[in-house]
């Protein structure tokens, strides 16, 4: 990696996006050990910070953190000094006083973690959600997720695929875009390896503006599922306001969810990610949801490996299980 | 006459009939001699206005002075001095303080804390009590001390009735509401310009419509009552094409616009720095273009600052988190300048910032100012109060946060440099800023 930060997707580029995915299938196979632990981020000190509550993502940093011998430091904003007044700058410089390495934030604000890299003075600051920004660890292992897939129904390693696999993959996302950061982060992901990204949404859930964004626009959600080799679904986002932006969850999910109807119309090999957590019934049916199609666990799992292979590019160390000697930091 | 105590020699005096090389001379407060050549009887200050512009003393229309209440992010005296640094004589000190300017002793006391300022402070009121939008404020009682512009910037008037009622009230009483034009429904849980840039950073936007909406419902409601209004910081090319349609209609209305509106866009806020973050927000090119086209037309009467000071604490947070605002004076003449000169002239540019603003501001020599106060806006002749600036277009003003004179440091243009500096300041006959350094 070039950036010291992960804070966008853009920081790394086509070529970054597969250093990641290439890393993260070696620490996949160290999760598959009896004792899935290495001592590649021994003696080094990782703070989590989430300024908004998470379940999955904060407990996915903190497993690849330890599977990598990291120390785990844990900011449990609720009953800190935060609510005693203090300002997320002073928090941040507190932390890395005590001489943390990497900053792992999560914070309703879009880009506070842009902010918190130019106070820090050494830690390495990586992005778990800002706001509607992004969220770029999530589009990394669906990217990561896809390939695995694809590479095992081909029958090969997916290192062997290496990004190829995504030219001209159609990559259709359905759901709140508007409040999505995993929507800013995918479009930003999937297009800088050469897929071709199709939003769909009612009117209201999209951006006000769209200009700039390597995408195309579904005029017809049917049409554009019968065409789609993954489909990205995503929440939506009633804790941010957006039940209001549709006249009702039933409405939303007669024009915009994937029912089995739907799900009929997907071609035979297509993939459905979700970042989750799920609402069945509302963007997912059931059914749809249980189906081997559906790699929503798979996602999940993969999540601690890409996410060590983030720690591990940001903060150096020796790859394990190989010879080669590698210090990014 | 009084005997001369101040002669500014060898700059160009931007008068009513236009451009002239006259030094001036100054006594008692006001304008004793115009001429190519002024003798300075011994014991007078003299200063060099050599390639330097001498119009009359820049008023601002729209100063966040924050005292009462905010006083770690500026005083009177502070801003008044930062004004005098710009080449201000006089400005207008927005309402919305802790308390608010909504009654008489509020704007008695910042009036008296004004007197013997660097520049004059004159005092804008709130159009609703407690600036809340639900009952009038004391239009009568403020009005008597010289009150005549009345605001609650920092958000518009919401309720179209209490608006066209108090329209309706003002029109007796010879004073001006001032809107703050935004929508509150439309622009809430806004941070930035709603458009390319919010959509791609993830901030909640402000669609330019928030402002348009109530631009397009003002305008009616002088269509309806007859009363005048003033139109403060027009941002967007919507906004700037109804009032325009509106003074072609000879509706009396007015506008102001800030210097950041004519320079920077909302790709600025790429980097999320809350630095930039404003309200109304900084918005696209075809719309700084549209603010500017505004000024050349004379569709905006008056560039005007929104000096806004925010302390550091409050700006060093996360973007949506942040207040809006940015400092102005000490930067706006160099600004406009820059923007404006290549379309218009020396007085042109000094009218949007002297002339016109004080006759919106109801500050001339032909109005009823507040008690102690001078004439502003010129013109620079014979027996005017002794208000100039002095300005040089061949140096540069370069923004170092650190050495402004405000008590706040949220100047968007840290590090950049202008065309032409202010080199000084002449108050009500003294000379309180001389080669850009304040004099007390």
């Amino acid at each position: 990696m070039t950036s010291p930060h992960l804070l966008s997707v853009a920081d790394l580029g086509p070529a970054g996006i597969a250093e990641v995915l290439r890393v993260a299938e070696v620490f996949a196979e160290v999760e598959r050990r009896s004792m899935p632990k290495v001592p590649t981020l021994r003696g080094k000190v990782v703070a989590t910070l989430f300024f908004e509550e998470s379940t999955r993502t904060r407990l996915s940093f903190e497993t690849a953190a330890k599977r990598l011998s990291a120390d785990v430091l844990s900011l449990a904003v609720a009953g800190s000094s935060v609510k005693k007044g203090e300002s997320l700058r002073d928090t941040v410089e507190t932390v890395e006083a005590m001489g943390i390495d990497a900053v792992i934030i999560r914070h309703s604000s879009a880009g506070a973690p842009h902010q918190v890299a130019r106070w820090v003075e050494r830690a390495h600051v990586v992005n778990a959600g800002d706001g509607w920004h992004e969220h770029p660890t999530q589009a990394l292992l669906d990217c990561f997720t896809v390939r695995q897939v694809l590479a095992e129904r081909k029958g090969v390693a997916p290192e062997e695929l290496g990004v190829a696999c995504f030219e001209d993959l159609r990559v259709l996302v359905i759901g709140d875009i508007r409040h999505s950061r995993v929507a800013r982060s995918e479009v930003l992901a999937y297009t800088a390896l050469g897929a071709h990204v199709t939003l769909a949404a009612p009117g209201s859930l999209l951006p006000p503006s769209l200009e700039g964004w390597p995408v195309e626009v579904a005029t017809d959600l049917d049409d554009a599922l019968g065409d789609a080799d993954v489909v990205s679904l995503l929440r939506l986002q009633a804790e941010r306001g957006s039940g209001s932006f549709v006249p009702s969850l039933r409405e939303y999910t007669a024009g915009w969810g994937l029912t089995a109807r739907r799900a009929g119309r997907l071609a035979e090999h297509a993939i459905v990610t979700h970042p989750g957590p799920m609402v069945r019934g509302v963007e997912i049916a059931s059914d749809v949801a249980d189906m081997p199609r559906t790699v929503v666990t798979q996602q999940v799992a993969n999540g601690v490996a890409v996410r060590m292979a983030i720690l591990f590019l940001l903060l150096g160390g020796e790859l394990p299980g190989s010879s080669e000697v590698r210090s990014v930091a | 006459m009084p005997d001369v105590d101040l002669v500014i020699r060898g700059g160009t005096v931007v008068g009513p009939d236009g451009l002239a090389r006259r030094d001036v001379a100054v006594g008692g407060g006001v304008v004793v001699g115009l001429a190519e050549s002024v003798d300075a009887p011994s014991g007078a200050l003299v200063l060099d206005a050599g390639g330097c512009l001498v119009g009359p003393g820049l008023v601002d229309l729209h100063t966040h002075l924050r005292q009462p209440g905010r006083e770690e992010a500026e005083t009177i005296e502070s801003g008044a001095r930062a004004a005098a640094l710009g080449g201000y004589t006089a400005v207008v000190a927005m309402p919305n303080t802790d308390p608010p300017i909504d009654a008489a002793g509020v704007a008695a006391e910042v009036l008296a804390l004004g007197a013997g300022c660097l520049a004059e402070v004159a005092v804008a009121g709130a159009i609703t009590a407690g600036r809340a939008g639900t009952a009038l404020a004391p239009f009568g009682e403020l009005a008597a001390l010289g009150v005549t512009l009345f605001t609650d910037d920092g958000a518009g008037v919401q309720d179209g009735a209490l608006m066209r009622r108090a329209l309706d009230y003002a029109k007796g009483l010879g004073v001006t509401l001032a809107q703050h034009c935004e929508d509150a429904c439309l622009a809430a849980g806004g941070a930035m310009h709603e458009g390319c840039w919010s959509s791609r950073l993830g901030i909640p936007g402000v669609p330019a419509a928030a402002e348009e909406a109530m631009v397009a419902r003002d305008i009616a409601l002088v269509r309806l009552t007859g009363a005048r209004v003033h139109f403060l910081h027009l941002s967007t090319a919507g906004s700037v094409e109804l009032v325009r349609q509106a003074k072609r209609e000879g509706l009396p209305v007015t506008a102001e616009a800030a210097p950041h509106h004519m320079l920077l866009t909302h790709a600025v806020v790429e980097g999320y720095d809350p630095v930039f973050k404003v309200n109304p927000p900084l918005r696209t090119d075809e719309d700084v273009a549209a603010v500017v086209a505004g000024l050349v037309d004379g569709t905006i009467d008056a560039v005007a600052t929104d000096h806004a000071p925010h302390a550091p604490e409050t700006k060093d947070v996360p973007f949506d988190e942040a207040p809006p605002g940015m400092l102005g004076l000490q930067t706006a003449l160099p600004i406009a300048w820059e923007v404006l000169s290549p379309h218009l002239g020396p007085e042109r540019v000094f009218a949007l910032m002297s002339a016109q603003p004080a006759a919106i501001a109801r500050l001339t020599a032909t109005d009823a100012r507040p008690a102690g106060h001078s004439a502003q806006g010129g013109p620079l002749e014979e027996g005017a109060a002794a208000n100039l600036c002095v300005f040089d277009p061949a140096a540069t003003t370069v923004v170092d946060p650190a050495r402004l004179a405000s008590r706040s440091r949220n100047t968007p243009y840290a590090g950049r440099t202008f065309a032409g500096a202010v080199r000084h300041t002449v108050t009500r006959g003294e000379a309180v800023v001389i080669d850009a350094a304040a004099q007390r």
